[in-house]
């Protein structure tokens, strides 16, 4: 669905069904040079199983328009911009890597209208090498394939129709980064990872119960990555699970069921 | 620097798209000749059904053996994912009749494979799909050709039998202006002579029969995109980007970014034509693949030699291999194919029909048959067999001549393969003489 936020066309995947004001609503939130479409085979399910979905493309990002976020706190003020558009009340938040980073933030700011938190594929700090940096301004095409490579785990992704996880990965960040001639949101997006230091302050904040899902041979954001932003979390006595996947940082392609009953088991416990 | 994250060629030929089975530990890939596959609930049934899940319900739409073909092809070509078909020609079918139907219109090169030509030409306007055809190097034909109902630029990497290469990178160029995606038949070069998505093509398909499998004992087709073309953008896509009936009103291009393409051609074009290949026939090629960079080198090897040994025979008029200076696509070869631009390709000799004939028959380790890309040597006569029903201006547009003998070169050792050829040749002058007599 296309919906205004801050004057900007946004393009919301819903997983083929229309929102219903009785359900809760749960928000996916993409990485870094990604859209809507990673969330593939978890949004649908959730769209059919008593869940509205609203699998964002951020602004600036493949169908969305809007000036692509320069930090997680600008990505966080378009998604609570984007709930009072819908007129979302109260939202389970979902992310990957930058998206997780969003989404954590985004459930500080929101307090009690946040009613779950997974962050998939998290670290914090999310520091990024100033050399891939570097080559995602002036090389992003060698910038792409490093991300890609760091983000396989396996030759033989576990997906029924022949799907190629590392081709499709290339295509989409080529497709994103095409999809913005104005800004290159691959470099902007790792500069936002780069730059955010307020994981331990949000983690503290947060109302709401959170996952943590981790590839345990993800090179991206290694779980020991994560650990600094779990023992905050259980310090400060939130509700915390964390779900361990033995792939990379692809967590929603190459482990399509163990991702999806890893967000459904901790949505529908919690 | 390749490693396991970073696989070379080599590597995903023996490996993509599988690992040691964890039920059995099974290495090799094991054959699921299965109709059909046990739903673990009510619930996982539905999800299957309605695309919400990942995994297999029925072997016309997806088979596991089939999966770990689809995602070879894919990984050694570069795309998002494939789709195994019942063979090469029903690939490029499920390739047209998932982009269009009646009413859509092709450009295509001349020369094609006789069967690609016979659909697009006589069958698919039968069904409303109209082609124009142009030479494969005429690029102002190709620009001139487009129409407001265009959906389609189609042709060979290099042509059956004239090697006439394509130049994709100009080619997809003027598609994507015209905001259609090239469709590219790669069957007589493999992956490892040309990755067309490199160059610009949009979807490639096999007919996996030939150099894929190399073993000449199985029927098949691999039909892969590039995830490159934007179905949105071009506007004239309504079957990808507008909500689809068949299946719950679901706009594949929402669903997939990068694979609206083959969603669209799995759920519909397999579901529905079903022309879906055998679990049996996926593994079977699979094997052909784990040889195929060692194979196609040693093709090569002995294609240099071949062509070597034809163009300094005297009873030959013509040679017509891009590896010669005097081949028209000499230059564009070196630049798309340096490895090679494949190892099937015609000659002419200086003699009549019945020489040719002579020839044919005189030969011992080449055998007479209609296939290439088999590991073992073919020779076939194209104006009576594979191109059989093209009229004379057709044939000479695709530039065979009645003499015109098609060899594919296989993996023997290159001299017994010249010695072969030159006690055929003799036959062949022979023959003439015994006529004059």
């Amino acid at each position: 669905m296309q919906v205004q936020v801050n004057g900007a066309q946004t393009y919301c995947y819903t997983g083929g069904k229309p929102l219903d004001p009785g359900q809760p609503t749960v928000v996916f939130i993409h990485g870094v040079l990604n859209d809507h479409s990673v969330w593939a085979l978890q949004s649908r399910y959730l769209a059919h199983h008593g869940w509205n979905v609203l699998a964002v493309d951020l602004p600036g990002h493949s169908r969305s328009q809007g000036d692509a976020p320069e930090s997680v706190e600008q990505a966080t003020d378009f998604i609570i911009a984007l709930l009072d558009a819908v007129g979302i009340t109260r939202a389970a938040l979902v992310g990957h890597s930058w998206g997780s980073l969003i989404a954590l933030e985004a459930a500080a700011r929101l307090g009690a209208r946040a009613s779950h938190l997974a962050l998939v594929g998290t670290a914090h700090p999310m520091k990024v090498a100033p050399a891939l940096i570097e080559s995602a301004l002036n090389e992003p095409e060698k910038a792409l394939r490093m991300v890609n490579v760091f983000s396989r785990s396996t030759l033989a992704p576990p997906l029924a129709a022949g799907q190629w996880v590392y081709g499709a990965g290339m295509a989409l960040g080529r497709r994103v980064l095409r999809s913005n001639p104005q800004v290159n949101v691959f470099h902007r997006g790792f500069v936002a990872c780069d730059s955010y230091a307020n994981g331990e302050q949000a983690i503290a904040a947060i109302e709401c119960p959170v996952l943590f899902a981790l590839g345990t041979l993800d090179q991206m954001t290694p779980p020991k990555a994560a650990q600094g932003l779990i023992q905050a979390a259980r310090a400060a006595g939130k509700t915390v699970q964390v779900a361990q996947l033995p792939v990379g940082h692809h967590q929603m392609s190459e482990a399509p069921d163990a991702m999806l009953q890893a967000i459904s088991g901790f949505l529908a416990a919690t | 620097m390749p490693g396991y994250s970073d696989p070379g060629f080599d590597t995903l030929a023996l490996h993509a798209g599988a690992q040691p089975d964890p039920v059995t530990g099974a290495r090799a890939v094991p054959i699921h000749l299965t109709t059909s596959f046990v739903f673990e609930s009510s619930d996982q049934a539905a999800s299957l059904f309605n695309m919400e899940r990942p995994g297999h319900v029925y072997s016309r739409i997806s088979n596991p053996t089939n999966a770990v073909l689809e995602q070879r092809v894919a990984a050694l070509e570069g795309g998002v994912g494939a789709i195994a078909t019942a063979s090469g020609q029903a690939a490029l079918h499920l390739a047209v009749c998932t982009l269009m139907g009646a009413g859509g219109h092709i450009v295509a090169s001349t020369a094609l494979y006789g069967g690609s030509q016979n659909l697009l030409a006589y069958t698919l306007r039968r069904f409303g799909i109209e082609t124009s055809f142009v030479k494969p190097g005429d690029l102002a034909g190709w620009r001139a050709a487009v129409r407001p109902n265009t959906r389609l630029f189609f042709g060979e990497t290099v042509g059956n039998p004239g090697l006439e290469v394509l130049d994709i990178p100009a080619v997809s160029r003027i598609a994507h202006e015209a905001g259609v995606p090239l469709l590219v038949d790669s069957t007589l070069t493999s992956p490892w002579l040309i990755k067309p998505f490199e160059h610009g093509a949009d979807l490639v398909y096999h007919s996996a029969t030939k150099f894929l499998s190399g073993h000449g004992t199985v029927i098949g087709g691999v039909l892969v995109d590039g995830g490159s073309f934007d179905w949105e953008a071009s506007g004239r896509f309504p079957e990808l980007t507008q909500p689809y009936d068949g299946f719950h009103g679901m706009v594949f291009s929402e669903e997939s970014t990068v694979g609206a393409f083959l969603l669209r051609a799995r759920r519909e074009g397999l579901r529905d034509f079903g022309a879906c290949m055998s679990p049996h026939t996926a593994w079977l090629i699979l094997q052909g693949i784990e040889t195929l960079p060692l194979r196609m080198e040693r093709h090569m090897r002995n294609t240099e030699k071949v062509v070597q040994f034809l163009a300094a025979h005297p009873f030959v008029a013509r040679v017509g291999h891009p590896l010669l200076d005097s081949h028209p696509s000499h230059a564009l070869a070196q630049k798309l194919l340096p490895r090679g631009a494949g190892s099937v390709f015609s000659f002419d000799i200086k003699g009549s029909r019945a020489q040719g004939k002579a020839f044919i028959e005189a030969l011992k380790l080449f055998s007479h048959l209609a296939n290439v890309g088999d590991c073992r040597s073919l020779v076939i006569h194209p104006a009576s067999t594979t191109h059989h029903r093209l009229s004379d201006e057709a044939l000479a547009a695709a530039g065979i001549g009645q003499g015109t003998i098609r060899l594919s070169i296989g993996l023997e050792d290159a001299d017994d393969l010249i010695d072969d050829l030159k006690r055929a040749l003799k036959a062949a002058e022979k023959a003439a003489e015994k006529a004059g007599a």
